[in-house]
Formats: C-alpha cells, structure tokens, sequence
C-alpha cells in the first residue's frame, strides 16, 4: 500500500506575547515545528505500514528550510520524503495549496491513501484535507479516530461527529484527515536517525510537478488577507476578594441579583 | 563539561533524554509506589532501538561501545534508576553470549536483544553474594543436555526476563575452576521464579530469584567452555560495571537538578536557599562529585571502547566511586530539601533509595575495593 | 512582485521585523530582507514602516466577477430531520448581509424528512431551496457536495455561508474546490465593505492570538464557515413569508462513494453541551481525574451541563465531547464557571462569548479573568465546595 502523508511546517508556538506600546509582536527565537496534529497523520500511515506492508512517504509545501520536518518524518518511520518548494508557490491559500499539493500526489504515483491532519496550529482552517480530495477526485474522511481494516481496497474507519462516532466505509484511493485521538505518536529511533541523516530529499518545484502558475500561490489564492490585528483585551473582571466564604456569598448574591440562579 | 562525544553520541544521549523526560518522568513516582515494572518504557526504548547499542551490527545492532551505553544509561537514571537498571541488567545478561558465544548462540539469542527481548544475569546465590565461588547450583551432564539444580537469588529482570545467562557448578570437587555459564531461557520446563522481593529502592525494578529444578538445558546453550564460568563472569562484570557507574551518576545529576531547583525557589529567612553559604557550599560540593564520577565513568568508558585488554581495576573504580559520590550526593540533595525533601511528593528521597542498592550490587564496593589493592600490590614500577 | 523592501528608503531600524507576526523579516546587513515563501501579503510590515519602504503590488486581479453572483445563501444544516441551531444564527447574519447588499436571502437545506422548513423563512429567508429525499438519509457527503455545487452554478449566490461544524467543514471545503472560489474558516465577523461591496472575513489565526480580515476579491460564491454560537440567532418572525423550492435530486449525477455503516452515540452526559444554558468546566488545576466530581457536583447543583478545557481531555479524564475550545465546541451558555482554568487563547476561543462568565483560579495572572465577568482567586478545592453547598441551600 502506498501512503502519502501531508507536512506542514509551523511557528513553534501559536503563544504570540505583543509589545503592548508598540502593538508589535515579540519574536524572541519561536522555532519550527511540525504541526502538531500532522505528526498524528504521519505516525497513523507508518502504523498502516507496519500493519499492511507498503511505503510512507512524507510530503510538504514550505519554504527549503521545511526540509527538517521532513527528515524527522524519516527518523519517524517515513520511507521516503519530497519537498515541494518553488517562489510560485508563496502567499497559496488552501485551494492554491491542495492544487500544488494533488499534483505532487499525482507525479507520486499509484497513491493508495493520503493522510493529513486535522488541522494546522497557525492557519486553523482544516480546508486542505478536503479540498485536495477533490483535487484528486477520490473519496473524502474527516476527523478519522481509527482505521479499523482495509481490505480488498476497501478502507473501514471510525470517525468523530460531535456527538459520537461513525463508522464509514470508502473504497481507495482515499483522503482522510485524521485527529489525536487516532494514536500516540512514536519517538524517533536511533535506525531512523541515521537514515534521516543519509537520506536525499528530492526538492520539486512547479515544473517538475506540471503546476501551472496562475494556479499556485498567491497568483492562483481566490482569498487575500487585507488586515491582521491582534485582539484587544483590556477587560478586567470584577474581583471578588477575601476569604472563601466571603467569595462564596458574594458570588451567589451576584448570581441571584442577574436571576442567574 | 566537554567529553568529545561524536555526533552518533549525541543523538543517543539526546534520544535517551527525551524518553527519559517524555515518558519516564510523568510515570516514575507511580511505578515507585506500585512497584510495576516500566514494559510499556522498556518497549519505547527497543521502539527507539536502544538495546540495539550494544549489540554488534551483523546481529542487527548499531554496533555501540561502552560509552554509548553509559550515555544512554545516565540519561535514563537521572529521571529514574530503576528504569535505566532494567535497560541495563540486559546488557549485562547480553554480555555473556557477545564476549563468549558461538556464533550459533549469537545468531539466535543477539537479534532478540537487539529487538527488545529482556535479558538477565544470575550469579549471585543464598549461599554466595561476594563469596561469589560458594556457589552451590549445579549443572549434571546428560546426554540430553545439562541438568541445572539449584536457586539464583536477587536477580535483577527476574521474572520478566526472557533470557537468563545462568551460573552453574559442572564439577562440583574443582571449586570455581568448575563453574560454567550457560543460557537459559524462560519457560523452559524446570526453571521457575521466587517470589518478587521489596526492596528498600529502584522499586520499579523487578528482583526475583531464579528456581531450578531439574531444569534441562540444551547442550547447545553451555557459554564457552565447561569450567570457564568464572572467567566468563569476571569479564562480564568488566563490561557492565561502567554502566553502573553511569547508573550512579545519572542519580546524582537528578538529584544536583532536583536540590538546585527547590534551594532556588524556597524562601527561608527572607532569601532563597540558594542564597545561604552553608546550602552553596553543599550544593558546590554535589556539583563536584557529580562531575568527577561523570569524568571517571566516560574514561574508563573510552578505556574499554579503545580496545584496552585488561581493564578491571579502572571498571572497579569507577563503579566504586561514582556509586559512592550517588550515596553522598542524595543524601545531601534530602539534607538541603529539608522537610520537603524527606516526603514522597519530591523526588530526592526515592533517589536517595535508588542509590544505596549501587554500592551493593555487581561487586560490593568492599570487595572492589580489594580487588584494586590486590592490583596495586602486584604492580611494579609506574603504570601512569 | 508581490512585496518588496526599497533598500534606499530602508534604514534598518527592525520595526517591521516585529510588526510582521509570521516571522519573516530579517535585517541582514543593514537592510531589511523579507521571506517571500511565508509571506501572505498582510501587509502589517508596510503599515509598521515609517519610512514607507516596503511597497505591496497587486497581484489579484480586482476586478469582481462579472456581476452576474446575487443572493446570500446559507447552508441550513439538519441531523435526523431537525434542523441545526446553528442554521438560524446564520440566517440573522446573513439576513442584515444581504440587506445591506440589497438582495435576497436564501436557505439551502438537504435532507430526508427535513421537519419545521417555514422556521427558516420565519428566521428571514425570502426563499429557501430544499432537497428532501429519503436517498440523503444517511447523510453521506458527496451527495451534498455534487448537489450544492450544481445549485451554486445554476442559481450564481455571491455569498454562501455555513456552519464550521463537523460536517461543514468537511463537505463545504469541498463545494468551495469544486467552484474554484475562496472559502474562509471559522469566521467570527462578517461584514460588507462598502465601497466594493465585498464580504469582509473576520478569522482567528494562530489559535486565536492573531485575527486576520480576508476577502475574495475576484472569484464567486464568496464563501464562509461560521462556528456554532458565535452569532446569536435572532427572534423569528412567524409572519414573514417566503419561498419554498422543492428541487430535485439528481441522483443519477451522484454516486455516494462513502458509506455510513454505524453510529454509535456518546451518552455519557445528560444535558447536552452546546444547548446547555449554564456549563460548568473543569481544567488542568483540578489535578486528579478523581476531581473532576467537584465539578459534576457544582453542576448538578446549577443544573448545568459538565465541560472541560483541553488538557483534562488529552490526559483521559473526561471524554472529547466535553471539550470546550477552538479544537473542541464553541458554547455560549447564559452562564459559563471556569474552575481551574487558566484561560489558553485556544480555550476561551470556544467559551468566551457567554453571557456571564465566572472564574475560580489561585493564579491572579490567569488570563481567563481578562474574560470573566466574575472572578473568584483562591483554592478551589475549598471554593468550589462550599458554592455547591450554598447553591443547593437555596
């Protein structure tokens, strides 16, 4: 089974302290990481793997420096990894970025099952894992909790709703976008290391993977940001002081004056 | 300190540490309390191919030296001893079959340590602790194979332990010139296990005894030959007594973290510990003896991986020493903790536990120190 | 050229390397140099520069489609017939939108045995396109998507807007892939420039810690997601008449590749969360899963529902549909009491909307009382107790 897993590589914490005069970020040395909720999707295909036999191999659109995450996607298990980088593919939105990403899927070659997280830590949308299903025109799961079997082509999963779970069936190739509760992911192995640390990483750009420009980055983005800000929150709440049962019967006075109770 | 560890040094001890804080420290006072041996961290560690460090790669292992392994074992004590003791008894249970097994031997048990399999070391007995040669489990010759009579006590991995390297009398009239080492392996009818013992530390530690009772042993699985055992277990005991001394100083950089931690953020007398002569002087002298056992531990480490052919009395010291400098330092690291220091919620009182066992076992330091004095009689003119 | 440093107006003095909230500017040898790979053209750099050395082109071609797109669409959702809560928050939205835009507001809602449709025109859509069919009665996505596709071609909306629930953000990213147009995720402010008469999408970034504001500038429908509760529904006006459109389902256009073979519920909380009128959620301060009774106890005596922010969630305490965050519900209960909660952007993200919010924490710094309406610092193990006592006094 040949199973392509989608990286991204995000700011290490999401936890942006802001000058307070200025209105300006502090940067102080936030490093790279991979989004957390990929390193699920990487650890779920090498359990498929391990479980079915086949390839893992490790796939992400960044900048050259998005090579690490990569080579740790190796010392994790990844048989093998790509990295799509090009100027073209700069400012992609998620339609931009599941359009560059299917045509790397599509030079892979004989894909059985891509596998994407949830959703990454900066961007938040969860867009791309469904778009870049259509892309490929195959078949779409969200928020899978568990792969219980693929059999004959036929992929058996359970998959979280708000109030419960399903359990749907898909014929491969497919796309899912998988949550944490799938599994625990490994730590690196010494094995893994040392094949990381040999391995040839191959870069493609928009050429070699037929990408035609109007259609990547930002050129191809149907949305565009026009303002950031940073949300203000100067709202204090009332204090109540003393000791515990002078909080607690304030509390309940205020609680019954607004008839919360 | 700089100790020129090469860049495959580093990734194990970086490795190392990683499991040791992201899945040993959120579990180690639980398995302390509950006494439960660590299979899910002993699995992490085969995941991450640890135990393949020690074991030569044409038996699918990395090919690792001494050092390697001390890095990997201090990482692994400085969050819990009773962990990295568990990791390393299978070195120790291993070294037999690397250092004397046949290629046969090699072929068929290296590969399953390499892959996780636990393995274990049973000398010490009842009757013998550091009267070591008063062994009295007997190994009888059959046709069938050796018949093995007797009970191995306090034997660390027993009972979880898939492979046991075994020490045995096959002639009973010759003393210790008539013990041989030969592998057993769990399940083989005849050979059961003790109760667990409690113990006063490393409590996460499975120590059982070792039960046989005409247990028949394949021809096949005598270590070396008839006779040698001794000699098997001297050597042994060579390799692996760096890793305890890794063990101890792993305890002491815990407990040097542990004591600077709390002595930097306790107030006392409107300052922090930190602050007081008395607790610096204490915590300076910690740092030193840490240090010191870390030098002495890597450079016999490197002594050894330098293809040194004799190399007991350094193996000795440092394991002497650096189990010494543990007791001293832990002791200190409680002192200086205080109260805090003496209650369960804080770490250093289990490290003070854990290490009082690392003077005692794989040689007590009495008996080492013996040995280096007996070195040191023989030796004439300057060996430095 | 999409963003450019002008080295001769640059005087290297970094306020734009900290304006840029992604990261990507360096000044290396003087000048400013900035990491186009990264770069979504924000233009928070261009704005901190007070030497205006930094110019932005215009890549995306401004001009509208050609006019043809009208009408506000909202996905109306429905589960098992009913539809969803979030629907009639989106048609209060959509309905000043569309005002604003002057045209119609239109309700697209698929289902098998779709109960209550006239609330949809009573909460003010003029028209509502409907698919009822007993083929959808499982719910499997590629219906709906080859289905709203097909009707967003044919009747041309330049809005559609639906809920991020669980399905939405499934089956909408791929409508919006289909179309070829811009979708924007989790939106918490929607609004109409005026001048272009474009949609203004207000989204959190980063968890949370940074908003962005996007627009679709050329290609149609403009589409966004909404969570749950972000918006409050308005009140319905039972008078209001409009248009039911029953369409056809083309199911010989559709081929469902996915099959729902089971659905198992998760029961174990009574009162369910999203319609709670009073949660109350247990944090990382409670310590010990076994803690978690002071907080059922609590919200038995409040008749609430039982939440939790998301580390009790990953330890195993308590299960995932309790989780109340940006990875988890968005609620907006008349009363939310945070215990031992410290008030992770991410957390407050799904909760801090609630009409009163009351925070009990020993850290006086926890930004959870930035949002709280109350707050109480002290220990919980001793607060919390004594109010379930009190409450149930009374």
């Amino acid at each position: 089974m040949n199973i392509a897993v989608c990286l991204k590589q995000v700011p290490g914490t999401t936890e942006v302290k802001i000058d307070p005069v200025k209105n300006t970020l502090i940067r102080q040395g936030i490093k790279n990481i991979t989004n957390p909720f990929d390193t699920y999707a990487l650890e779920e295909g090498v359990r498929l793997k391990e479980r079915f036999g086949g390839r893992v191999t490790a796939l992400s659109m960044g900048p050259p420096q998005a090579v690490e995450i990569l080579r740790e996607a190796i010392t994790l298990g990844a048989d093998d990894a790509v990295l799509l980088s090009d100027v073209a593919f700069a400012g992609a939105d998620t339609w931009a970025t599941s359009y560059t990403l299917g045509k790397a899927v599509r030079k892979l070659n004989n894909i059985d099952l891509v596998i994407c997280g949830r959703q990454t830590i900066d961007g938040d949308t969860g867009q791309v894992g469904p778009e870049l299903a259509e892309m490929l025109g195959v078949p779409f799961i969200a928020y899978v909790s568990k792969v219980e079997d693929i059999k004959t082509g036929l992929l058996r999963v359970q998959r979280m709703v708000e109030d419960g779970y399903e359990t749907i069936e898909a014929h491969l190739p497919a796309v899912i976008t998988v949550v944490k509760e799938i599994n625990k992911p490994r730590l690196p192995s010494l094995r893994g290391q040392m094949k990381a640390k040999s391995a040839q990483i191959p870069t493609w750009t928009a050429q070699d993977i037929g990408v035609e420009k109007e259609r990547a980055g930002l050129a191809g983005s149907a949305t565009q940001v026009v303002k950031v800000f940073f949300p203000q929150r100067t709202h204090r709440a009332e204090m109540l002081k003393g000791e515990p049962s002078t909080q607690v019967e304030a509390l309940v006075e205020k609680l019954r004056e607004a008839k919360l109770v | 300190m700089e100790y020129f560890l090469t860049e495959q040094q580093k990734t194990m001890k970086a490795l190392a540490r990683r499991i040791a804080e992201e899945r040993v420290l959120p579990v180690r006072a639980e398995l302390d309390e509950k006494e439960e041996f660590p299979w899910a961290i002993m699995k992490d560690l085969a995941d991450s191919d640890l135990f393949r460090i020690f074991v030569p790669e044409q038996y699918d292992g990395l090919g690792g030296g001494s050092l390697d392994l001390c890095l990997v074992v201090e990482e692994l004590s400085c969050v819990c001893s009773a962990v990295a003791v568990s990791y390393a008894a299978t070195a120790l249970g291993a070294y037999a079959i690397l250092l004397y097994g046949s290629e046969e031997q090699k072929q068929k048990y290296l590969p399953q340590i390499a892959a996780g399999k636990l393995a274990a070391f049973g000398l010490t007995e009842p009757t013998a602790g550091s009267d070591a040669s008063n062994i009295k489990t007997t190994a009888q010759k059959t046709p069938e194979g050796y018949i093995l009579n007797g009970t191995k006590q306090f034997i660390t991995n027993g009972g979880e332990a898939d492979i046991y390297t075994v020490i045995a009398l096959t002639d009973k009239t010759k003393g210790a010139r008539g013990a041989s080492a030969f592998i057993v392996e769990k399940g083989m009818p005849g050979f059961t296990f003790g109760k667990k013992e409690k113990k006063m530390g490393i409590r996460a530690s499975s120590t059982r005894e070792l039960v046989f009772r005409n247990c028949l042993v394949p021809a096949d699985n005598l270590v070396g030959r008839e006779g040698a055992g001794f000699i098997v277990v001297m050597r042994v005991l060579d390799y692996s007594r760096p890793g305890i001394g890794a063990q101890a100083v792993g305890i002491c950089q815990g407990a040097l973290e542990a004591a600077v931690d709390y002595t930097r953020q306790r107030i006392q007398f409107g300052q922090p510990l930190i602050s007081l002569p008395v607790v610096q002087q204490m915590l300076a002298n910690m740092d030193i003896k840490t240090e010191a056992a870390r030098a002495l531990v890597y450079s016999v480490a490197k002594t050894i991986d330098s293809g040194a052919k004799s190399f007991t009395e350094e193996s000795a010291m440092a394991k002497v020493f650096a189990s010494d400098m543990a007791m001293q330092v832990t002791t200190d690291a409680v002192q200086v903790c205080g109260g805090a220091g003496y209650m369960r919620d804080y770490p250093v009182e289990k490290m003070m536990r854990d290490a009082k066992i690392t003077q005692i076992y794989e040689g007590s330091n009495e008996v080492l120190r013996n040995a280096i004095a007996i070195e040191l009689r023989k030796r004439k003119g300057r060996t430095a | 050229m999409a963003i450019r440093v002008v080295k001769e107006k640059c005087t290297g003095c970094e306020t734009c390397v900290s304006a840029c909230p992604f990261g990507l500017i360096d000044v290396i040898d003087g000048t400013a140099r900035i990491k186009v790979e990264g770069c979504n053209l924000c233009g928070a750099c261009k704005d901190a520069c007070a030497f205006e050395a930094i110019e932005i082109g215009k890549l995306v071609a401004e001009a509208p489609a050609t006019g043809e797109h009208h009408g506000v669409w909202v996905f109306a959702e429905q589960r098992n017939g009913e539809i969803k809560g979030v629907a009639y928050e989106l048609l209060a939205k959509g309905r000043k939108l569309a005002d604003t835009l002057k045209t119609e507001l239109c309700a697209v809602c698929f289902g098998a045995g779709v109960r209550n449709v006239d609330s949809l025109t009573a909460a003010g859509a003029d028209k509502v396109y409907l698919i009822d069919t007993t083929l959808l009665m499982n719910q499997t996505e590629d219906p709906y998507v080859a289905e709203l596709t097909r009707l967003a071609r044919e009747y041309k909306p330049e809005v559609i807007l639906a809920g991020a629930t669980p399905f939405g953000r499934s089956f909408f990213p791929r409508v919006a892939a289909q179309l070829h147009t811009g979708l924007t995720a989790d939106c918490t402010g929607l609004d109409i420039e005026p001048e272009k008469k474009l949609l203004l999408q207000t989204r959190p970034t980063f968890g949370g810690n940074i908003m962005a504001i996007i627009i679709c500038p050329a290609k149609r429908p403009q589409m966004s997601t909404v969570r749950p509760r972000v918006f409050r529904r308005g009140v319905p006006d039972l008078s209001r008449k409009g248009q039911i459109v029953r369409v056809d389902f083309k199911k010989e256009a559709v081929t469902a590749r996915t099959k729902l073979l089971n659905f198992v519920a998760d029961i174990s909380e009574k009162v369910k969360l999203e319609d709670a009128d009073t949660i109350v959620s247990g944090g990382r301060g409670l310590g010990k899963p076994e803690n978690f009774h002071l907080i059922r106890e609590l919200a038995a005596a409040l008749g609430a529902a039982v939440g939790s922010s998301r580390p009790p969630v990953d330890e195993g305490w308590i299960s995932y549909p309790h989780q109340v965050g940006q990875t988890g519900k968005t609620v907006c209960p008349k009363l939310y009491v945070a215990v031992g909660i410290s008030g992770a952007v991410q957390h407050l993200a799904g909760m801090q909307t609630s009409d009163c919010i009351i925070a009990i924490n020993d850290d006086p710094d926890a930004p959870i009382f930035q949002v709280a309406t109350w707050g109480l610092v002290g220990d919980l193990f001793k607060i919390v107790p004594m109010l379930t006592e009190k409450l149930k006094g009374s």
